[in-house]
């Protein structure tokens, strides 16, 4: 293999994803396409009700032996997601509620026949006895003492308050003080494929298997294991292809573990497959933030302090594993992002309300948390008459400070945010822009410019996590790496891919050490049976935990194979070098598969003292320092809103990223992009509404909006390639960035389309209907009683 | 989401349908493309014994021209007339406004018949077919008659079908070659429903000048002779001259009565009559 193979293959490569052969060809293998014999379907008998109390559920007779209830669950322990917060309280999620329901779609039964559509059959025949409670739908109106409680033994609804206070007096005097009530809605995470179980009590492995699309298949396997009171040798989690998981494939659910229960017993497998409506209603909610939050700055549009009350709709329970309060308790510490000032005070609320409980979707608490400091900056310049990048320069963490401590001891790796800054504004021509904003547009539309910065910090590790206390803290990352006996290379990791390519970009790390054409590398992942514990994919982890626990299980297997190798060669070890898939020495070369070839079947060619390890190490990995990676990016938009029907639309997007180095360009960008898609859907177009009796008002994707081809423009991306100091290869977690700042972007492009107006739109989706009433009311204002209602004045 | 059970059945043509569903002694659905059938069937809003599928009847296939209109069969997909495979006799209203529907797989199967029964509001068949000045024809054990459009829908999800009666075709009158139209809808997506919708037709060889609020609450609000609105404006700046305050007055008598739904209903048919004149 020469050079230029190496380049092509190795970390930096501009590689095809492997996993597209298969899944582009639609053969990849998702849990709806698994059949075992005998296989029987499920459906859940689930509240339509939010809040209710349960006074029985009362099954004919004649079902009785295929419909499981709570009184069969006797021995289940519920769901309990503890944080180790101060003040933290938790909840039990019954896995088929009894006493109360407190969401619409909780569990109450499962219904199991031949086929999906029978089973629902038997849900006609179940009877549910609920009395009504009062639901609380409406998270403000849940901190009030006097409202109906979901928990009634916490006497509130409050999961956990936090405060933080450093230094804030001082802002106090800021000659300007912007305040906005700003919030985004709540969403429903949709990947293309749902949740989906297959559960089957494998006789001579004495274990019970479930084949569910996880992104966290250990933790699964440790929760479900502990509900049902089986040791975790008892229990096997295979994880197949995930289309899409976001976060929602990471937390167990009460579904799990009832079909884990009865595989245990009824002899032969089990299956739900979520549906649509399952999904959008009763399972997969995330980003329901409310803030109200003060920027204070000098007129020169210096920030002084900000001050935020914020609170988060955590839902009705506490999810395993990530708990009911990341979100919100993440907000205290990330909302200062990349800006650099004095002053700073947080509340934070995670409130309980009647609705499915809120889940950490791409971008945890950051998509929210941009929104609302960026907006601030945005109003900062103008109210100081600055342009909004000027603003953001002068405050923004500087190059020559890193590494840096926020004001939340936030510990920024390194980078240059100015820069990304610059280069995002340079891509566009702002005076030109400017100018012909000011001429207007020949059509009556208005355009607006916006940007946003972030940091997304990545792979935050033990000394994070542990002052969580959440069920789950990551520690070492640990990767097997074995040679075959005919040279190639398998690579075991406990994380598991939904999107992230994967099963390419892992190869391309054991190809930059060892020389083995990423052809010939297996990643085997998604099976507990076979991985190293992990705590999965999450948190933009994958490519710094992951690639680094391989990076060094490849360097292990390198000194493994250079040892057999030297003695080959009649070398000593320290003579020899591997170059490109070969053992070189003084006196020539043997390859990798010569190497396995003599370990596994001509172990007679071996002196006695060899090293009995062989050609096979698992190993962990933790970057130098574990307090995360901190990869950010500049976003830059351009709309035309119509004033005169409120549509929005994005002439251009420009992101500029650092994600330290890219072990795959190619598949960096595809991240971003997705990301971006579903920034975009959270800007202008997803949102979960529920009524005042907590029933979700999106059932189907009618009612649903997702933006789709049409409404995501190509952005125009460059990287800067700052490289991590703490990880391998200078590798950031970039994950999660895409879907951070699209709101904000596209947000202040708005309210910069509509400064003339005096229209601020403070509240995501922004929809054609807040848009006409944000210019309604800003007219009204304005001319007060004036007839003349709309910009354009075409009605009374 | 699974239908319940239910029978199936496939006549060769309009004889065979009219027996199946005028049986009441069970539920009976007719299903042209299911387009809108369906999801209805797989989130049990229906709930039939039976579903006659009528795709297979060469009758409502077939597209017949007359001297002054064209009669297209209920089975004619949205595709069809994207395609042109039905003749266009609406200066390319009918094609234009087809392609604008949902994506191509609703369009491949949705057919103009099921789509104006269905009598969703915010649905495009109904508010340019007003416009047109078309006309459906009903088959039922008393014989057939007809009705036009917009007094075929009754209100929203509700059609002027008699027990027993099945919509069998759509009759549209031929445009002048003076005719001008236009047809604007606002949705936040490819292929989202509307959430306003004006239709314009202008045919002065006819003496035709009707507008269409569409994507209403209900049926669509059809201005029989729209010269009111259209004050001095010319054939060629037809929107010139367009009277908001007075559009505003016609959809609120027609039972609009939040502002902001007024507003992007008299702005769509402002920019469907600009669109007439650009034409
Ligand atoms: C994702 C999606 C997006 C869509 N977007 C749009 C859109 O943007 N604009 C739009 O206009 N439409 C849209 N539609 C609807 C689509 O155009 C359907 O084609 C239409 O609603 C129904 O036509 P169909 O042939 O599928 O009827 P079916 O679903 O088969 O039937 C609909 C109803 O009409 C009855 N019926 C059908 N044919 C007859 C007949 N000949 N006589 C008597 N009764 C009959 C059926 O019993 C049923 O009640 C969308 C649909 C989908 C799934």
């Amino acid at each position: 293999m020469t050079a230029q193979d190496v380049k092509q293959q190795g970390v930096g490569a501009s590689l095809l994803r492997k996993e597209d052969d298969r899944l582009l060809r639609g053969r990849g293998q998702f849990v709806a396409d698994i059949r075992l014999a005998g296989m029987k379907d499920v459906a859940f008998v689930r509240s339509p009700l939010a809040h209710a109390r349960v006074n029985g559920v009362h099954v004919p007779d004649a079902l009785r032996e295929r419909v499981v209830i709570a009184e069969d669950l006797k021995d289940v322990k519920p769901i309990r997601a503890v944080s180790g917060l101060a003040g933290f309280k938790p909840s039990d999620q019954p896995i088929l509620a009894f006493e109360k329901v407190r969401q619409v779609g909780e569990l109450l039964a499962m219904c199991v026949a031949d086929t999906r559509a029978e089973a629902e059959d038997m849900i006609e025949a179940v009877d549910l006895d609920l009395e009504e409670l009062p639901a609380v739908h409406d998270m403000l109106a849940a901190r009030k003492p006097g409202s109906a409680l979901l928990h009634e033994e916490w006497g509130d609804n409050v999961f956990l308050e936090t405060f933080v206070d450093i230094n804030f007096e001082a802002a106090l005097d800021a000659p300007i003080k912007v305040t906005r009530e700003i919030s985004t809605a709540r969403q429903s995470m949709a990947p293309m494929e749902g949740r989906g179980t297959v559960a089957v009590w494998d006789k001579r492995m004495e274990q019970l298997v479930l084949y569910t699309g996880s992104q966290m298949p250990h933790i699964v396997r440790t929760g479900l294991a502990e509900c049902l009171g089986l040791g975790q040798h008892q229990v096997r989690i295979v994880s197949p292809d995930v289309g899409g998981g976001f976060g929602y494939k990471g937390i167990l659910l009460p579904e799990d573990i009832c079909l884990g229960w009865y595989a245990m017993r009824c002899g032969h497998p089990v299956r739900w497959i979520e549906d649509r409506r399952e999904h959008l209603t009763a399972g997969a909610n995330c980003r329901e933030h409310h803030y109200i939050i003060t920027g204070y700055a000098d007129r020169d549009g210096k920030l002084l302090g900000v001050d935020c009350e914020a609170t988060v709709d955590s839902g009705a329970y506490s999810s395993y594993p990530f708990s009911a309060c990341l979100e919100a308790a993440q907000v205290a510490s990330i909302l200062p992002g990349p800006y650099d000032f004095p002053s700073y005070r947080c509340r934070t609320w995670s409130v309980a309300t009647n609705k499915c409980p809120i889940l950490p979707y791409r971008g945890v608490a950051r998509t929210g948390v941009c929104y609302a400091i960026e907006l601030v900056m945005d109003a900062i310049a103008r109210e100081t008459g600055l342009e909004p990048h000027e603003v953001r320069l002068k405050n923004l963490v500087g190059p020559e400070q890193m590494p840096f401590d926020n004001i939340t001891k936030k510990h920024f790796d390194s980078g240059d945010y100015p820069e990304a800054l610059r280069r995002a504004m340079a891509a566009i021509d702002l005076p030109a822009l400017r100018a012909r904003q000011n001429e207007g547009e020949p059509d009556g539309r208005l355009i607006g410019i916006g940007q946003a910065i972030y940091c997304e910090q990545g792979a935050h590790g033990t000394s994070v996590y542990a002052g969580w206390g959440i069920p789950m803290v990551p520690g070492h990352e640990q990767a097997t790496a074995r040679m075959t006996p005919d040279g190639g290379l398998e690579l075991r990791v406990g994380v598991h891919s939904h999107g992230q390519s994967m099963e390419t970009t892992l190869p391309q790390i054991a190809h930059e050490i060892l020389g083995i054409d990423v052809s010939r590398i297996k990643l085997v992942h998604g099976d507990t049976e076979y991985t190293p514990y992990s705590t999965g994919s999450w948190g933009s982890r994958c490519a710094v935990m992951a690639g680094g626990a391989v990076a060094t299980a490849s360097r292990e297997i390198a000194k493994l194979a250079k040892g057999i190798g030297a003695h080959l060669l009649q070398a000593k070890p320290d003579q020899v070098e591997l170059v490109d898939g070969r053992v070189v020495g003084p006196s020539g070369s043997v390859s990798l598969q010569e190497i396995a070839h003599t370990w596994y079947r001509l172990p007679q060619n071996l002196p006695d003292g060899v090293d009995p390890r062989g050609l096979e190490a698992t190993i962990g990995h933790k970057p130098v320092r574990d307090s995360g990676t901190f990869s950010y990016a500049a976003h830059v938009a351009v709309v035309a809103v119509d004033p005169e029907m409120g549509d929005i639309e994005i002439l251009d997007y420009v992101i500029v990223e650092d994600g330290g180095k890219l072990i795959n360009p190619m598949v960096v960008d595809g991240q971003i992009y997705g990301g971006l898609a579903q920034g975009i859907g959270t800007a202008l177009y997803e949102e979960m509404n529920f009524d005042a009796s907590g029933q979700p008002l999106a059932s189907t994707f009618a009612d649903y909006l997702l933006p789709g081809p049409t409404e995501v423009p190509a952005p125009r991306l460059d990287h800067m390639e700052t490289l991590a100091p703490y990880t391998e290869f200078g590798v950031k977690g970039i994950g999660e960035g895409g879907a951070i700042a699209p709101p904000a972007a596209i947000g202040n492009a708005v309210n910069d389309a509509l400064k003339g107006l005096g229209v601020e739109l403070t509240q995501t989706p922004m929809t054609p209907r807040r848009v006409l009433e944000a210019i309604g009311k800003a007219a009204s204002g304005k001319a007060g009683a004036s007839a003349d209602m709309t910009a354009q004045g075409e009605l009374a | 989401m699974k239908p319940v059970n239910f029978d199936y059945a496939r006549p060769k043509d309009v004889a065979g349908v009219l027996p199946l569903i005028a049986d009441d002694s069970r539920t009976v659905k007719i299903m042209a493309g299911g387009q809108s059938l369906g999801p209805m069937l797989n989130m049990r809003l229906v709930q039939p014994d039976l579903v006659v599928d009528i795709t297979g009847i060469e009758e409502l296939r077939q597209v017949v021209e007359t001297p002054d209109a064209i009669v297209m069969g209920g089975c004619i997909t949205h595709a069809d007339i994207e395609d042109r495979r039905v003749p266009d006799m609406t200066r390319g209203a009918l094609p234009a406004v087809a392609g604008g529907i949902a994506y191509r797989a609703v369009r491949n199967r949705g057919t103009i018949g099921g789509s104006i029964t269905h009598a969703d509001p915010s649905a495009d068949w109904i508010s340019i077919l007003s416009a047109l000045g078309a006309t459906v024809t009903l088959r039922g054990p008393g014989g057939s008659r007809s009705v036009a459009v917009e007094d075929y829908m009754l209100g929203a999800l509700e059609a002027d079908l008699r027990p027993g009666e099945m919509l069998v075709s759509v009759s549209v009158p031929k445009l002048s070659v003076s005719a001008r139209w236009g047809y604007y809808k606002s949705c936040r997506k490819t292929g989202e429903f509307a959430h306003a919708i004006g239709a314009f037709l202008v045919d002065p060889e006819r003496g035709v000048s009707r507008a269409v609020f569409g994507a209403t609450e209900s049926r669509p609000i059809v201005i029989a002779d729209a010269r009111q609105l259209l004050g001095e404006g010319t054939a060629t700046e037809p929107g010139r001259d367009f009277d908001s305050r007075l559009a505003g007055e016609l959809v609120e008598a027609g039972g609009m009565s939040d502002p902001i739904d007024r507003q992007t209903h008299v702005v769509a048919l402002r920019r469907a009559i600009q669109q007439a004149g650009s034409a």
